[in-house]
């Protein structure tokens, strides 16, 4: 990393889901851990998400979802990062995600996992340890 | 390391080559260099509009709302938000894209977050050079939302052509804020949130302000006042409603207003000239600095000054002539 490089993060609620308070803590947590944050807010489709990846170019992005439709919307998220030709991008979900749908996610590229509970210092730890760049 | 393709991507108008370029100036100030030198020559086309105002009086949404007619025009906007860096973490939470969430999917239009990283004044080191960028990138208009003003983040006015700073009515104390710095540097009064009692006592406030001001705006002739000095313009004031876009037709007309002073009284020659004076001035302080801060902690003489400092032969102010002969640029 560069002198001066900060790593940059992008945490998002995709879909229909309007319970952030997970999303800001999280937000807050890494901040606290002298990241730059980007929250977008909630009921984000997975275009907004990929052009904000595009404009911002985040080291990481985080899904926060509690709706239950992780196997619906992540897929089409990471498939159209990869359209746009972005593969260096480390992409995490957390929230309420069953443990048989982790196999699922892996395939398409996802990882994290992190549910309630989890110490934000477990999570601030991966996202450190998990960079593409 | 070699931009040629980023740069060849940009002027191109690829988004993804203009967000990684935003990238590395952001965080490389010797890559910045090398950028800079390279699409220099390519801007100038983009007209830099300046929002600024004090936390909470609806710059995001104000923003967001001028976006949307603007695209409508069938206009390319670049937008940069900055929002401060925490200064005991180093991290910073950069939130304005959440009030501009209907526009995330539109092609002609790029947001980008910048955390200021410290930087006083209300603008992040990079954001000249991000200008730049999104200028190339091909945007007619890029707007700059700084940091929420309190009395001295002025330097806005320095990058943009035109700035606008927002108000809201019912609170007592903006006004206080804004008269040192804030009011010599607006060419716009924004009253946000017309739709809210108060809001013709605010534009009052504000005019008679301006009243006062005239009365000594051009009597000082340090550096900076330059930038006042070079400008006649009356600042104007409107009240707008940003929830239902009212009133943003007259806001629009000022701005075309102003656009039109600067050009006809050829007044946007010598405001590019103090511009580019100015962000000269801001690097060398910089590479200045990177220099002595370099040289202090190397140089064997420094430790020797300093002992002389302590035995009081020597006095702080005689160490650092002594430091800029070591540099060699008296």
């Amino acid at each position: 990393m560069p002198e001066g490089r900060k790593i940059k993060v992008v945490v998002c609620k995709p879909g229909l889901d309007g319970h952030d308070r997970g999303a800001k803590v999280l937000a807050r947590a890494l901040r606290d851990a002298g990241m730059e944050v980007i929250y977008t807010g909630i009921h984000n489709t997975p275009e907004d998400i990929v052009n904000t990846v595009i404009q911002e170019d985040p080291d990481v992005v985080m899904l926060s979802m509690l709706s239950g439709a992780h196997n619906a919307l992540c897929p089409v998220i990471m498939e159209k990062l990869k359209e746009n030709g972005i593969d260096d991008v480390l992409v995490a979900v957390g929230g309420i995600i069953p443990n048989e749908d982790k196999p699922f996610l892996e395939k398409h590229g996802l990882k994290g996992f992190h549910g309630p509970g989890t110490e934000l210092k477990t999570i601030v730890e991966f996202v450190k340890n998990n960079l593409k760049r | 390391m070699d931009y040629s393709d980023l740069i060849k991507r940009l002027l191109n108008n690829e988004p993804r080559a203009a967000a990684r370029l935003i990238t590395i100036v952001e965080n490389d100030i010797t890559a910045a260099e090398e950028i800079i030198n390279s699409i220099y020559k390519y801007t100038g086309n983009a007209y830099i509009l300046g929002v600024t105002g004090a936390p909470g009086s609806g710059k995001s949404t104000f923003i967001s709302t001028l976006t949307k007619i603007l695209v409508e025009q069938g206009k390319k906007l670049g937008i940069i938000c900055v929002d401060p860096t925490s200064p005991l973490t180093g991290g910073a939470l950069l939130g304005d894209r959440i009030r501009m969430k209907e526009h995330f999917t539109l092609n002609n239009l790029f947001i980008r977050s910048m955390a200021n990283r410290g930087q006083l004044g209300g603008l992040a080191r990079a954001t000249e050079d991000v200008i730049k960028i999104l200028d190339v990138y091909g945007c007619d208009i890029v707007i700059v939302e700084t940091v929420g003003v309190g009395q001295s983040e002025v330097d806005i006015f320095k990058s943009a052509q035109t700035v606008a700073v927002l108000l809201q009515p019912e609170v007592g104390d903006d006004i206080q804020a804004i008269k040192a710095g804030i009011m010599e540097i607006t060419d716009i009064f924004v009253v946000n949130k017309m739709d809210l009692p108060g809001v013709d006592r605010k534009v009052a406030e504000i005019s008679q302000m301006l009243e006062l001001e005239s009365s000594f705006k051009y009597s000082s002739d340090d550096f900076s006042k330059e930038f006042t000095k070079i400008r006649k313009w009356t600042p104007e004031i409107v009240k707008v409603n940003s929830k239902t876009g009212e009133n943003f037709d007259i806001f629009l007309e000022i701005v075309d207003h102003h656009k039109n002073f600067l050009k006809e009284t050829s007044i946007i020659e010598s405001y590019e000239k103090n511009r580019i004076k100015n962000e000269t001035l801001q690097i060398l302080k910089h590479k200045l600095t990177k220099k002595v801060e370099k040289l202090i902690s190397s140089n064997s003489e420094i430790e020797k000054y300093i002992n002389l400092v302590m035995d009081k032969s020597l006095d702080p102010y005689s160490m650092a002539n002594l430091i800029i002969k070591l540099l060699g640029i008296e």
